[in-house]
């Protein structure tokens, strides 16, 4: 791959086409912005450390997980450990992404990594093949998921304990990875990998400190990791 | 104190994550186990994060396989996978929890 295009394609259109492709997440991800919004207050954060957490920490589940951890006075190392088994996999989408930005400027890629999340990936990897300015397209999407996760957990944060404890508002969360998995379970060792963490995250929810969520991470990925390989030998 | 310490430290843990190959390992291989055993990371953290959420009953906190929301997650998976749209997902999932709270049932 050569940096040298000599018209490089226009940077606005291509990023509008991307914020264009976000706008059918948008009702997703308002809900669960607001939950996590809420859940920070509810853990004791003030509305301007929830609104902080959401700036530097922009990381969707995490900030769920993190909150729901403070209200059970967990150590914050503890926190940290699960902040990095949920926010894992943004490692993996930073790697495939890589080959997006060739040529793109170090303090750029700073900029464009900060926003990467589940959404902006999916609309970025489902581009149409004929993108041709595919930085401006994810620049578009990742700017518009930014402005409607701030918005949403600010709005959370302001109202707080306003919103009726009879609105079943918090299961939009586990909806929304429900639609972000189902994509994902294409291959054998996928979905071996979810069944064994559905299932020791269950087995053992009784563990303190959401620790079934990195047992179960981790066996899933352990196993399903031990199908792919002898899948390969088979082949 | 220890929120702004948090707050910080996630900061840190997640744009490191998220700039370690766009930036800081630029160009550079990972040993392919370690590739592979990542690509499995979405499908195992996600399906940890949804399961418990499902068995538990919001009304006990307890394990329940009878609570709506288990019935009402694998529905929602099912339109999921028909639709590969997150605005169905959601808008049937909430819908059905407000039907199922409506008759009583939670």
């Amino acid at each position: 791959m050569t940096e040298v295009t000599p018209h490089p394609p226009p940077f606005m259109p291509a990023f509008w086409r991307g914020l264009r492709a976000f706008t059918p997440l948008i009702p997703g991800v308002v809900p669960f912005s607001m939950v996590a919004g809420i859940a920070a207050v509810q853990a004791g954060f003030t509305p301007a450390q929830s609104i902080a957490f959401s700036l530097i920490g922009y990381a969707g589940a995490a900030q769920l997980i993190a909150s729901q951890l403070v209200a059970s006075h967990t150590p914050t190392v503890l926190i940290l450990l699960s902040t990095v088994i949920v926010n894992l996999r943004f490692a993996l989408y930073s790697a495939s992404m890589l080959p997006l930005f060739v040529g793109v400027p170090l303090p750029k890629r700073w900029l464009l990594a900060y926003g990467i999340t589940d959404q902006s990936y999916a609309v970025v990897m489902g581009r149409p093949f004929t993108e041709p300015h595919p930085v401006a397209y994810y620049a578009g999407a990742a700017v518009l998921m930014w402005l409607t996760w701030q918005s949403g957990t600010a709005v959370g944060a302001l109202l707080g304990a306003r919103i009726p404890a009879t609105w079943p508002l918090d299961f939009a969360v586990p909806l929304s990875f429900i639609a972000l998995l189902v994509p994902v379970l294409k291959s054998r060792p996928q979905v071996v990998a979810a069944a064994v963490s559905a299932g020791v995250a269950v087995a053992a929810h009784n563990l303190p400190f959401r620790l079934n969520l990195i047992l179960g991470a981790v066996c899933g990925v352990a196993i399903g990791y031990w199908v792919q390989r002898s899948q390969g030998k088979a082949a | 104190m220890s929120i702004w310490l948090l707050i910080v430290g996630m900061g840190l843990v997640s744009l490191g994550l998220r700039a370690s190959f766009l930036v800081l390992l630029r160009g550079r291989q990972l040993p392919e186990h370690l590739r592979s055993s990542l690509g499995l990371v979405p499908a195992a953290v996600l399906a940890a994060l949804i399961a418990p959420e499902l068995l538990r009953s919001a009304a006990t906190g307890i394990l329940d396989v009878l609570n709506p929301r288990l019935l009402i997650g694998l529905i929602a998976a099912a339109v999921a996978w028909k639709t590969r749209n997150v605005l169905w997902t959601l808008v049937v999932g909430l819908g059905l929890l407000f039907v199922a709270q409506a008759i009583g049932w939670r």
